[in-house]
């Protein structure tokens, strides 16, 4: 079979299970989101932490919650890790340090999973379950919270209220999360993947060597990091480590766990503001910016350009044999259109334009489908753009099912867009500007010579800036300035969107709807779909193209 | 609601999901696996005359004790962690970094003197290292060029080893995802076999 073939049987292979899995998927959430009824763990839970499920909070009451529960989640987290070494199943390991502990409690609340250490050394068990698998679901439960209270704005009509946090953050975490994650574990261990607490283990080899067997609850964690699309590795080689992903039919239901909430998200959206043909807007916008960048990126990998990919005949440097470049790509297309940073292949070894186009898909904002959660109010933020660039052309008030998007609406929208490029820009050029960080970047962080040194630096603060976690991973980023400066950006670029998403909600739940009329621009048409695709193309390319030609444009045409 | 409260609401959500996620949801899918699927949730592990070898899914080297290959197996990848185990990782060396290209130089050196191939015959796998460092698979080409090596060392015929590399070929899952594979340490159990 040509490899042309090779492809198109993968994509169809992959579309195809997502297409089955829309509607079920996405009316499922839809239904569990507006459901009425509390199941009986659910009461239990509401009763020990106090809460009313019937009550619907404001959007500032909405945001405290959100805020709340992720600052405890963080300083839960940097707690275990401090006190390491009295917890049981550690495997003897010490405490992590306090800049990288800090780095890593911020990361895994925020739904990014940047790893600045090597998991076999640094974290046991104990942490890895306590700490971050929790973390894995709860972030993402925040996520699809904080999505469908946005959904919520447009559906309310003259509402104080968008939602109630726990229930929402319960609902999707017990419904939708852990249920699951168990079958998807269970698929993964058939396939190859571990679950077992034995330990690193030494055998005899037959060459009369000894070899090491590493143990692990592996399948538990890699099921909800990719279905939450968090993305951190149990191991340091992630989803290239064969006892994470040991097969090629493993690698693509693991791109099928990253890809199925996020490309499902838009039939809940359209279902809960009562018009599915939104949603297939929606989704449609997403598809086609993915296949896209999965073709740039495929054709730049299956060209090898660059000296040492010519010099070995193929770009498999970084590359497991059994998922070969195909099998590489799509993993990465998914890993970085989504905010999950999972790699079954190592980006930094990927030719100049392959590891752009990478870097392209963090720097679109995750819309493309987006993390759980995020890629939807991310896209609706988007749209919101569009039909107000839509409504300045033709002179009219812009509207999005039947709101009004006025001054305040814009506002929000525009600082949602401004924030993450700004954390970027600026935390690149400060690693390079201050005198005594840019000589520990250079001499301690940056491995690769060259303008590729620069784009690791600058791939690690998109990745962080937009929650996705993957990186060149070639920079030592466990260094003071690194573990701050990414902790900053993650944090910011998780909770200040956030906060512009539930203002927006209450802003446009508190409206009436407006009715449609002759002048409204259809939502649903592909003209539509055109214009979001058309902003997230044009906000990303005129942020970004400067530095985008210091790096991996620089590094690829030369 | 006071800040407060939703901070104390805060805290007991936490502890409340943290029993659940965090010990429940691990020992349910523990339990599973090593009910249901006991040799994957263990590690695929590889027995040779009832003792423990290595695993199916990961790479060893076949080296001596000063990391030269031994040229009676067949070799894995290169690794960038050595095919320890007790770590993972790729090199993370850029498509530009002339280290690189100086280490895919020596690896396609020694394989032209240890094999008799001329370069253009190496295939890529051969010469660059894995994402893993783990890789418990070679391409076919790459197995198939180790045969008059490995034969001449062991003083078989190499149709016969031919013949078994041909036999461990794992062809695509679903005949269309990955490429085909030889996994080298069942290649090379089977290889002590025939003596």
């Amino acid at each position: 079979m040509s490899t042309l073939w090779l492809f198109i049987a993968q994509l169809a292979t992959l579309i195809g299970v997502l297409v089955a899995l829309y509607r079920p998927l996405g009316d499922y959430m839809a239904a569990t989101y507006t459901s009425t009824r509390d199941l009986r763990g659910e009461r239990g839970i509401y009763r020990l932490i106090g809460v009313n499920s019937r009550s619907e909070q404001s959007w500032p009451a909405y945001l405290r919650s959100v805020l709340a529960f992720s600052a405890a989640g963080i300083l839960a987290v940097y707690a275990l890790q401090r006190v390491q070494e009295v917890l049981p199943y550690s495997l003897g390991l010490p405490p992590a340090g306090e800049h990288l502990a800090f780095n890593t409690a911020i990361s895994f609340v925020t739904n990014t999973n940047w790893q600045s250490y090597s998991p076999e050394v640094t974290l046991g068990y104990a942490v890895q379950l306590g700490g971050l698998a929790v973390q894995n679901f709860l972030s993402a439960g925040v996520g699809i919270a904080v999505a469908v209270a946005l959904i919520r704005g447009f559906a309310y009509r003259s509402r104080g209220t968008i939602g109630n946090f726990w229930v929402d953050l319960t609902r999707g975490t017990l419904r939708i999360l852990l249920p699951l994650s168990v079958l998807a574990a269970v698929v993964l261990m058939v396939g190859g993947v571990i679950q077992n607490f034995n330990g690193f283990q030494d055998v005899a080899t037959i060459t009369g060597g000894t070899a090491v067997v590493p143990g692990g609850p592996v399948a538990s964690q890699e099921a909800i990091k990719l279905l939450g699309t968090n993305g951190g590795g149990f191991f340091n080689a992630n989803s290239a480590h064969p006892f994470e992903n040991p097969t090629p039919w493993t690698s693509i239901f693991e791109v099928v766990l990253m890809l199925a909430i996020p490309f499902s998200l838009p039939r809940t959206f359209g279902r809960i503001v009562g018009d599915n043909r939104q949603g297939y807007a929606v989704v449609a916008a997403m598809a086609t910016l993915f296949i896209v960048s999965l073709s740039l990126m495929t054709l730049a990998e299956l060209t090898g350009a660059g000296t040492a990919p010519q010099l070995a005949g193929g770009a498999m440097e970084g590359k497991e044999t059994r998922f070969w470049i195909l099998g590489s790509t799509l993993f990465a297309t998914a890993s970085t259109t989504t905010s999950t940073g999972a790699v079954n292949s190592m980006h930094d070894s990927f030719t100049s334009l392959g590891g752009g186009v990478a870097l392209v898909n963090m720097m679109l904002g995750e819309v493309a489908p987006g993390g759980v959660g995020a890629g939807i109010y991310g896209i609706l933020v988007v749209a919101i753009i569009g039909v107000f660039i839509a409504g300045l052309m033709v002179g009219r008030t812009p509207e999005y099912l039947g709101k009004k998007i006025g001054a305040r609406e814009m506002k929000l929208a525009s600082l949602y867009i401004l924030t993450t490029p700004t954390l970027v820009l600026v935390s690149t050029a400060l690693s390079f500007a201050i005198p005594a960080v840019h000589d520990d970047v250079v001499a301690t962080s940056i491995l690769n010579p060259g303008v590729h040194g620069f784009t690791e630096v600058l791939y690690a603060f998109t990745s962080a800036a937009n929650n996705n976690g993957s990186a060149f991973a070639g920079l030592t980023a466990n260094t003071p300035w690194f573990d701050t400066a990414l902790g900053v950006a993650m944090m910011l670029g998780r909770f200040l969107p956030i906060v512009f998403v539930l203002a927006l909600a209450g802003s446009l739940a508190a409206q009436d709807k407006v009715p449609a009329t002759a002048g409204t621009l259809p939502t649903h048409r592909p003209q539509f779909f055109g214009l979001v695709i058309g902003v997230v193309v044009l906000v990303s390319a005129l942020t970004y193209f400067p530095v985008l030609a210091l790096g991996p444009l620089a590094e690829g045409l030369q | 609601m006071k800040p407060f409260r939703q901070t104390w609401t805060a805290i007991r959500a936490l502890v409340i999901f943290t029993i659940i996620l965090g010990v429940g949801y691990p020992l349910v899918v523990t339990s599973l696996g090593q009910l249901a699927v006991n040799a994957q949730a263990n590690g695929s592990l590889i027995r040779v005359g009832g003792t423990v070898v290595g695993s199916a899914l990961i790479g060893q080297s076949f080296t001596d004790a000063t990391s030269n290959s031994r040229p009676e197996w067949f070799q894995s990848r290169p690794s960038a962690v050595g095919d320890a185990g007790g770590a993972s990782g790729g090199s993370n060396l850029g498509p530009e970094n002339p280290d690189l290209s100086a280490a895919i130089g020596t690896r396609a050196a020694a394989i032209q003197s240890g094999d008799s191939v001329p370069a253009s015959q190496i295939p890529a796998d051969a010469l660059t290292a894995s994402a893993s460092g783990l890789d418990p698979h070679i391409s076919p080409a790459y197995a198939r060029l180790q045969v008059a090596r490995v034969a001449a060392a062991r003083g078989l015929p190499e149709a016969t080893v031919g013949a078994l590399v041909e036999s461990m070929v794992q062809q695509r899952d679903l005949g269309y995802l990955g490429e085909p594979t030889v996994n080298v340490l069942q290649l090379n159990i089977a290889l002590a076999k025939l003596g």
